[in-house]
């Protein structure tokens, strides 16, 4: 998750071949990288799709082949469904708001008005805190009958709300806090777009004596579509491998009503011992986010 | 003065910011009235929920379940929370445990991926592109995905619940392989071919021109690194079960009722497991967003 980012600049290319190493001879440098790389990441993946053939257990009971069986019961199975519609409802609800506030965050900051640490710091300082922190101090606040927002509510004379709770809200009070969580990312980025936004541009239009939203509407927005490209593909990518905190704040609960697609995985490998079963939700859930990558990299380069 | 990164000048000065603020606003007094007001107002609900949480960590236990909710304690500002989640618990231990194996990841991946973005960048070797694509490609997979074969490696090597089944599955950083080389396709060659007819041996050059000079990508890498180990949940959830073994963030999220209901002593013990990277953070704060700004490194 990164490229794009980074401006094409005056390259030195890599020095003219003397003579043409071959592999080994460059593996002091690539050695280490290669061995990690088979290890932990090509090794398991092909061990994954082999998996996710055979009905594997945890208990380490013999394997049997057992073809597509697994793929063949998680596509009617109403509890993947719900995990995968639950990703991705969340994916939806937390997407919009992260790329919206974020960037209104970085329009405000980049007016260079005074107090620039403050905002910095305050938008980006959530983003530093690990998932059970989040989890804890969140927690606290929807806390029924004594937390903050609760408490603030009674104040203000309205009913109090079952944040955690009650299944049609649950989801949404944990995109709050993903949103307050995780949104100094998306800001950073766009603020770093902005200031490389040329300013002869606005020198121009404030000569043609163009208001402030129509410099916003016809300079800044336009300079960062690329930006908003980059941040909407991560986000959504972010988004889907969602865990943490819906684990940490109520289990997937209530009633299975946010349990997302990676606690699924965890929930049938893991607590219910069938590795397979797993390995194949798994691959299911590869074959989805490698699909949002690839159509967001064919947009991007149509539009290039 | 403005920063020069990797091609990008971010300005920074505040002669620079003025002369923004009146290019982006115009003139009106009243547009800059109202974008400060909006600043603040997305400042206050940022910070409410940090500084309430720092708040009730110094409070009784009694003020801080207190219904309704009450700003100023009846019972007076205490530490009381803190001595006790620093004497009763693991949470000491677990906070060792993340500094030990986040240090050890940020090591690792740090050198592997330096030394195969200088070979990626400066060495021409056979199957040279092939890696190059297979590295992209991989960014695109999410870790989280493997956790299952991850799980059964592990069991297989006899390293879950331990150290070392904490660190290794998390030293492929295929994203900062990508950065690293970006970076070094701007150093110029004539400074590494100089060392080199000197007579200084591939590793000396990377050692002592390349990475010199590519500091700034460096610090981001290792830092951002360091900070996704150290927040890092689910694979150390996944391969530790062992109370004395877990980083801060299982710990704190798993073990249930560390703390039981006790308000105070929660928001004390997040208040010491978030300080850490707060402090890095302040102390780094331009490095990061440099980093942040140019790599696009660091997305949860």
């Amino acid at each position: 998750m990164t490229q794009i980012a980074v401006p094409p600049r005056a390259r030195s290319r890599a020095p003219a071949p003397r003579r043409r190493p071959g592999f080994l001879s460059a593996g002091a440098f690539t050695g280490p990288y290669l061995v990690a790389f088979a290890l932990f990441l090509a090794i398991p993946a092909g061990y994954q799709l082999w998996t996710s053939f055979t009905d594997m257990s945890l208990t380490g009971r013999p394997a049997r082949f057992t073809g597509l069986a697994n793929y063949a019961e998680a596509l009617a199975d109403p509890k993947m469904w719900s995990a995968l519609g639950n990703t991705l409802f969340f994916t939806l609800i937390t997407t919009v708001p992260l790329v919206v506030v974020s960037l209104a965050m970085a329009l405000l900051v980049a007016t260079g008005l005074p107090g620039q640490w403050l905002w910095r710091l305050s938008y980006f300082a959530p983003f530093l805190l690990t998932s059970a922190v989040v989890a804890s101090i969140w927690g606290w606040i929807y806390q029924p009958g004594g937390g903050l927002i609760t408490g603030l509510l009674e104040y203000a004379g309205l009913a109090e709300i079952g944040w955690l709770t009650e299944e049609g809200v649950a989801m949404w009070s944990i995109a709050i806090t993903t949103l307050w969580w995780t949104v100094g990312f998306n800001f950073l980025l766009y603020l770093a777009a902005i200031q490389t936004i040329p300013d002869h541009l606005y020198e121009a239009a404030a000569i043609d004596g163009a208001s402030p939203l129509r410099r916003l509407a016809s300079i800044t927005l336009p300079m960062l579509r690329r930006t908003t490209g980059l941040v909407l593909l991560l986000q959504v990518l972010a988004s889907l491998k969602v865990f943490d905190q819906i684990y940490l704040m109520v289990k997937g609960g209530p009633n299975d009503a946010t349990r997302p697609i990676l606690e699924y995985v965890y929930d049938v490998g893991f607590t219910g011992y069938r590795l397979g079963y797993a390995s194949a939700i798994s691959v299911i859930f590869f074959v989805l986010v490698a699909g949002v990558s690839l159509v967001q990299f064919a947009r991007s380069r149509r539009e290039d | 003065m403005a920063v020069q990164v990797a091609g990008t000048t971010v300005a920074v000065s505040k002669a620079d910011r003025r002369r923004g603020t009146t290019l982006m606003l115009g003139s009106s007094r009243l547009t800059r009235v109202l974008v400060l007001v909006a600043l603040v107002v997305f400042c206050a609900l940022w910070l409410a929920p940090l500084v309430w949480a720092v708040l009730t960590s110094f409070k009784s236990e009694t003020d801080a379940a207190a219904v309704p909710v009450t700003f100023w304690p009846e019972n007076g500002w205490t530490l009381e929370a803190y001595t006790q989640v620093l004497s009763v618990g693991s949470l000491p231990v677990w906070l060792l445990n993340s500094l030990t194996t986040a240090t050890a990841v940020t090591v690792l991946t740090v050198v592997i991926c330096a030394l195969a973005a200088y070979a990626l960048s400066r060495l021409d070797f056979r199957g040279r592109r092939g890696l190059m694509v297979l590295t992209v490609a991989a960014i695109l997979v999410p870790g989280q995905i493997l956790l299952v074969p991850l799980y059964q490696e592990m069991q297989a090597f006899g390293l879950v619940d331990t150290f070392w089944g904490i660190v290794l599955p998390q030293v492929i950083a295929p994203v900062n392989v990508v950065v690293l080389k970006r970076f070094f396709d701007t150093v110029p060659v004539e400074l590494e071919d100089a060392a080199r007819i000197d007579g200084a041996g591939r590793l000396r050059v990377l050692w002592s021109v390349i990475l010199p000079l590519s500091r700034p990508v460096l610090v981001a890498v290792t830092i951002f690194t360091f900070v996704s180990a150290w927040n890092n949940f689910l694979w150390p959830f996944i391969v530790t079960t062992d109370p004395a073994l877990m980083t801060m963030p299982v710990g704190l999220g798993t073990v249930r009722n560390a703390y039981g209901i006790q308000y105070a002593q929660t928001m004390a013990a997040a208040v010491i497991a978030a300080a850490p990277l707060l402090v890095i953070f302040l102390f780094f704060q331009r490095q990061i967003i440099k980093g942040i700004a140019t790599t696009g490194l660091g997305g949860q």
